[in-house]
């Protein structure tokens, strides 16, 4: 260990502002990045998949022929 | 032979490659945390003092893992979009894509810790000199692809575009790494004062390649995150992609 006291370690030689200004910086940026990917990452499936359920149940509604017809027996193929 | 043509073209699918950067994900973020507790560990709880800079030498340990992270991505970067270009690899222009971001914020590090370093050493925060403007210019770069590519609608168009931004910019790179060999700069010469007593010389070095190897893992690990956030916007249309969310319920 090269530092006789915590206020040593923190100090730096009378240059904590510049090596602790450097340290909180790279660190709140270097953990800001993954974490905004993160949130990016599930509102972007979040979206798809709302859009994808939308295009599902468009699809289910084109397929049945009219509005009366819920009751009957299907008889179109389902894919 | 064969074999092995055909399993880099495996890998070059999105569908593919999607699962096992996934995989390969957690394994770098492990490494990274690894690498830059011991970097930073020995950086700033082992290494001795140095001799002309005292104990502001070691913003070191930050400043130049993330100004050779700066570089070397921007290098990665074009190389994929120079593949993309030439071969119309869907994959690698999403690589390129997802490297930028990253390759701006080291930029951006390498520039701030560098002021920070340079106010107690030189007395200034910022000079014009032949490194750091050429490394502002990298920054610059990185900003410039990124908002081009915004520009475009067209993916693939964008890729393009932004490929040959990418090709131009490479010039830039010898330029940062040479300037301190080619024009008087106050910035210090490539060795990073490794002229003293071995084993002192030895704790620094270490901690500098351990936190390097630290940014090395991060950004792999990040490129992977976003090259796959990537590859689901872009092929939101087709069958896997689709074939995903439905399982994700």
């Amino acid at each position: 260990m090269h530092w006789n006291s915590f206020g040593e370690f923190l100090a730096m030689g009378s240059h904590g502002l510049y090596v602790w200004g450097s340290v909180v910086v790279m660190a709140v940026l270097m953990l800001a990045e993954p974490m905004l990917l993160v949130h990016g990452r599930k509102t972007l499936v979040a979206r798809l998949k709302r859009q994808l359920r939308a295009e599902q149940q468009e699809a289910g509604a084109n397929r049945s022929p009219s509005h009366h017809s819920h009751n009957a027996p299907r008889n179109t193929p389902q894919e | 032979m064969t074999d092995r043509v055909i399993n880099w073209f495996k890998y070059a699918s999105p569908q593919t490659f999607y699962p096992l950067a996934g995989k390969l994900i957690p394994w770098f973020w492990a490494l990274a945390a690894l690498f830059g507790i011991a970097g930073l560990a020995i950086g700033f709880l082992i290494a001795p003092t140095d001799a002309q800079q005292g104990e502001g030498y070691r913003i070191i340990f930050l400043h130049v893992p993330a100004s050779w992270m700066s570089m070397f991505i921007y290098l990665v970067m074009a190389f994929w979009a120079g593949i993309g270009l030439a071969f119309n690899i869907r994959l690698s222009g999403m690589m390129a894509s997802a490297l930028a971001p990253t390759g701006a914020l080291f930029a951006f590090l390498s520039l701030w810790t560098g002021a920070l370093w340079g106010k107690p050493m030189w007395g200034t925060w910022w000079v014009w000199d032949a490194r750091l403007t050429s490394e502002l210019i990298l920054l610059f770069l990185y900003i410039g692809f990124i908002a081009l590519q915004a520009a475009i609608d067209d993916p693939r168009r964008a890729d393009k575009a932004g490929a040959i931004l990418a090709l131009v910019g490479v010039v830039n790179i010898p330029i940062i790494y040479f300037s301190v060999k080619w024009w008087n700069t106050l910035h210090q010469g490539a060795s990073v004062s490794l002229t003293k007593a071995p084993s002192m010389a030895a704790m620094m070095l270490w901690g500098m390649l351990l936190c390097a190897l630290a940014c090395w893992m991060y950004s792999i690990a990040i490129a992977l995150m976003r090259v796959r956030t990537i590859m689901l916007e872009r092929e939101r249309h087709t069958d896997w992609v689709r074939e995903l969310l439905d399982e994700k319920g």
